[in-house]
């Protein structure tokens, strides 16, 4: 508990939580902000400011909460001795409440370290409680939840007392419990326990361990043993929906590695999985894409920036397209004098590789460049307290499955697809029935090619954009694609996901540097075993 | 299937012994002139350093331009003999042989990581040439032939953790030890370990963990701290070096891990790093340094604005976003301390310029007049720990009251006992 860990001197905690609750007993008495505390929270050492937070909330005028909630937003500002809040273009002065013109030039933020802004978010949240808007409180208990004070019980019953909603009544009745832990009373503590096992908060573990700790000597400092009994109970609760959140994050970052993996060697599985080019260039296909992402990014945001958030919109066709020209102009003018010398290919894409990131070191400079995450995709959606799915990696796992079910119904349900399977199962024959196959082999490897720069784009919302990028993806890609077994789709599937999870859960044992080689061993005894990989095919279409 | 493999390997092998041959020619060195003295550049410029070290290599170059519009020194101007080691330890070595030997330069400015230190270590030895290394690093370590201008661990890791343990940084009683895999953060989070446990922090409650260099999946690690911050206050101690800061203050970021519930301290991410990083969700996460753009003093705006120009005059990219950071700060007090070493040995001979080198003084941007320890080679600096604002910039929350000596030989160490705070200085000639 945080507010344990403070020590705060006691008496001021007593002061500020009494104020807190005096304002919300009574109406706000219409008070002028002191200008004296404005002075200083504003200008003030850490310890007066903790204590000018607690008299503004005294003061209960709607100034003093806009003071506090200007301070939380760093919108409170100096300007020599003047207090302002500073809203946009507009200065207010923090102690009238009068409009500044004009806005002085020379302005200084008033800083609040982490200590103050724990404290400022407790306080405001207390007072938000009582909000009439749903999300407000349902924010403001949320924020309790972290870390509530024994001195707001009596604001929290209250607020629990008038609480309808279904979905932040049983948060405050945790709230609640956390406090009544330490109460006199056994059958409140015991009631409290009780509730608590309730809690998903991985806080409700850390009391309950509590209440069992032991002294040195090995005897519990607890001695009531209902008390300690009731604890393990709710203990073993809480602690099985944690692990069940923990089970579930496991899974979410595995399968959201595996769709990365995936998608960086879709595109290969078609060119070197269908066609057979060992496509050594394939992960600076990949960069190309991400390259491409960061042009239009910046395209938007110099012409059109009300809408940069859309900007991945315009970035997906853009890359896939850059990439597929990429692709077929290597194929018409490299890779197809090249077909049916796997050796030869090999060296010349490799060569090519080394080619294409220099020519973007060239270009775009050695360093890393920036790929901004639109707004929608920053942030997580929390399923529980300890498992939080981030929206870009939802995202792109979403965007996997999407070009995967399409690489699947352009192969199998149209035209085109049936001629690359046609060309790559039987070229001769393919070629007899009137198949042109050089006009085949060259849209098969823009669309592998393709995919490769949507991988691009979706990677560069999660990872770095260099020159290196595509180095880093193609020890991978060819993994899943060998793995899951030359010439199959479904394998590059199975490998990627399968990779993913097991290189996460592995993760979890040994940490991510051992995970990594035990990975890449665990790949090596695998295609000594099984060199056709998961899924082979089986007849003449094997080399 | 297995002869395709082998051709992968051995193909492998001849593109890479190409690629650095080709790298190799593209250094060779300028034309000569007699009325120069040459000064070695070796930084990384590409590769996964390349986001810290590109603009130490700027800062050295903007201070030799400086130093040589103002007259050069002992008369002669200073020409610089740039190399990329391409974040490519075995590299370093080689390159540092190449500026030492072929190019004879009087001095390299240069390095990151530590180990790429370890690399050209024993070559700046072999050859008794001269290394200015400008970054924060792990101490358990004093050659003759290199002055350490940034922070040994009792002028940045120590304070900061003091810091966190303190009432007023959150009174943390866990820890989670984060790094990248190799020499530094291991050391680092050695000391730290034998810090902790001084201050009586019991083994469970530390956790260790590294990343391998250009790590980009930070998921299970920031779950992971998640979950160890649910057996009391925690903090982290990111000891995180390259371009993967970046994926891991994402993760933070999207998971919501606030810097109000567990506080990140890095000790490898400034400024620079943090460019393109939404730094919104971020605030309150801290980071330990002597020098902070953020510091108000006139050197030191005096200083943002001469970087500022020459940014804008050389076309840098993010010019138009100039920032400032303190390897930055450490190689710019270098390079002057060595200008004013060598005018008065009158001399660019190792030896003279280390025997120079002791006490001299230069007022640094971050507001203190710095000097060079008369024995150990280190600069005595004022330790800053700042948080992260919204702007990507830092905001100081504590402070030394004056520089501190650095001690290289961590006494928190148990080997340590008894070492010389100076290097041997009859080593081999």
């Amino acid at each position: 508990m945080f507010w344990d860990s403070l020590k705060l001197p006691l008496l001021m905690r007593a002061i500020l939580i009494q104020l807190l609750f005096a304002l919300l007993m009574l109406a706000p008495p219409v008070f002028a902000v002191n200008s004296e505390t404005v002075q200083k929270l504003a200008f003030g050492e850490s310890d007066d400011k903790v204590a000018a937070v607690a008299s503004l909330v005294a003061e209960g005028d709607e100034r003093a909460a806009a003071v506090l909630q200007a301070l939380a937003d760093g919108e409170l500002q100096t300007a020599g001795k003047r207090v302002l809040i500073i809203k946009g273009d507009t200065a207010l002065d923090a102690i009238t409440g009068q409009k500044v013109v004009p806005v002085p030039t020379e302005l200084e933020d008033v800083t609040a370290n982490n200590r103050l802004r724990r404290e400022l978010a407790t306080a405001l949240a207390a007072l938000k409680l009582v909000s009439l808007d749903r999300s407000t409180r349902l924010a403001a208990a949320k924020e309790l939840g972290g870390g509530a004070e024994e001195a707001m019980l009596p604001l929290i019953k209250k607020a629990l007392a008038s609480e309808k909603d279904p979905d932040i009544k049983p948060m405050l009745e945790v709230i609640r419990a956390t406090l009544e832990l330490k109460s006199e009373d056994k059958a409140t503590r015991i009631a409290a326990i009780r509730t608590l096992s309730l809690s998903n908060n991985s806080n409700a573990k850390t009391l309950l361990l509590s209440v069992l700790e032991k002294n040195n000597d090995g005897s519990y400092l607890e001695p009531d043993e209902e008390i300690r009994i009731e604890a393990q109970k709710s203990l073993r609760s809480v602690e099985g929906r944690l692990a069940w959140g923990d089970r579930l994050g496991v899974l979410f970052s595995g399968i959201s590695l595996g769709s990365i993996l995936l998608l960086a060697a879709l595109g290969l599985a078609i060119t070197y999985g269908l066609m057979g080019v060992i496509n050594m260039a394939h992960g600076e296909l990949i960069m190309i894409g991400a390259y491409t992402t960061y042009l239009i990014q910046n395209l938007f945001r110099a012409r059109i920036p009300g809408v940069f958030d859309w900007y991945l919109l315009c970035a997906v066709p853009a890359s896939f397209l850059a990439a597929a020209l990429v692709g077929i102009a290597l194929e018409r003018t490299v890779i197809r004098f090249l077909y049916g010398r796997p050796l030869e290919t090999l060296l010349a894409t490799w060569g090519i590789s080394l080619f294409l990131i220099q020519t973007v070191r060239t270009i775009f400079g050695a360093q890393n460049v920036q790929v901004e995450n639109p707004a929608w995709m920053s942030g997580g959606m929390e399923i529980l307290t300890n498992v939080v799915l981030p929206y870009s990696r939802i995202v792109i796992i979403a965007f996997a499955a999407l070009v995967l079910v399409l690489v699947w119904l352009l192969l199998t349900r149209t035209r085109l697809g049936l001629f690359v399977r046609g060309v790559t199962q039987n070229r001769a024959m393919a070629s007899c029935v009137g198949v042109r196959t050089p006009r085949v082999d060259m849209l098969a490897f823009g669309l592998g090619s393709g995919i490769a720069g949507l991988a691009g784009c979706a990677l560069s919302q999660i990872g770095n954009v260099g020159p290196d990028l595509g180095q880093s993806y193609i020890v991978d890609s060819f993994m899943v694609v060998v793995l899951g077994g030359v010439g199959q789709l479904a394998g590059t599937v199975y490998a990627g996901l399968g990779l993913g999870l097991l290189n996460k859960v592995l993760e979890g044992w040994s940490g991510a540097v051992l995970a990594k080689i035990a990975i890449l061993v665990f790949i090596i005894i695998f295609i000594q075993k099984r060199p056709q990989g998961l899924f082979a095919l089986k007849g003449r279409v094997t080399e | 299937m297995s002869l395709r493999r082998l051709f992968i390997k051995r193909t492998m092998a001849i593109a890479t012994t190409v690629a650095l041959s080709g790298s190799l020619m593209l250094s060779a060195a300028p034309s000569h002139a007699a009325d120069t003295i040459k000064v070695g550049v070796l930084h990384s410029l590409s590769g996964t350093m390349a986001i810290s070290e590109t603009v130490l290599k700027d800062v050295t170059l903007m201070a030799i331009e400086d130093i040589n519009s103002k007259g050069g020194v002992l008369g002669k101007k200073l020409e610089a003999v740039v190399v990329d080691p391409a974040s490519n330890w075995p590299l370093f070595a080689e390159k540092a042989r190449q500026l030492l030997t072929q190019d004879k330069v009087a001095v390299v400015f240069g390095c990151w990581t530590s180990v790429s230190r370890k690399s050209v270590l024993p070559v700046f030895e072999e050859l008794n040439g001269l290394l200015f290394y400008p970054v924060q690093y792990e101490g358990e370590e004093l050659s003759k032939n290199v002055f350490y201008t940034g922070a040994a661990p009792n002028q940045q890791a120590i304070p900061a953790v003091e810091y966190l343990m303190s009432k007023e940084g959150g009174a943390a009683k866990r820890w989670v030890l984060l790094g990248t895999d190799y020499v530094y953060p291991r050391t680092t989070n050695k000391i730290l370990r034998a810090f902790l446990k001084s201050k009586g922090v019991a083994d469970k409650d530390i956790d260790e963990k590294y990343t391998p260099f250009g790590h980009s999946d930070y998921q299970t690690i920031v779950a992971d701290i998640k979950k160890f911050a649910a057996g009391g206050k925690t903090a982290v101690v990111s000891t995180i070096n390259g371009d993967s800061n970046v994926p891991f203050y994402k993760e933070l970021g999207n998971q919501g891990l606030k810097a109000t519930d567990v506080p990140v301290v890095a000790f490898s991410v400034g400024e620079e790093e943090l460019r393109g990083v939404d730094t919104k969700p971020l605030v309150g996460h801290l980071a330990a340094w002597n020098y902070f753009m953020s510091l108000k003093n006139p050197v030191n705006s005096e200083w943002e604005k001469q970087w500022a120009a020459y940014a804008k005059k050389q076309k840098l990219p993010n010019a138009d976003k100039p920032l400032t950071n303190d390897p930055m700060e450490a190689a710019w007090i270098g390079i002057h301390m060595w200008k004013q070493a060598v005018e008065k040995a009158k001399s660019t001979d190792t030896d003279k310029v280390v025997a120079a080198m002791a006490g001299q003084t230069f007022k640094a941007p971050s507001g203190i007049t710095s000097t060079m320890d008369a024995k150990n080679h280190h600069l005595h600096k004022s330790v800053f720990i700042a948080e992260v604002k919204g702007d990507g910039q830092f905001n100081v929350v504590w402070k030394t009251p004056g520089p501190v000596k650095a001690m290289p030989w961590s006494p928190y160490i148990p080997e340590n006992k008894g070492k010389k705070d100076e290097p041997d200085l009859v080593a081999k000639k």
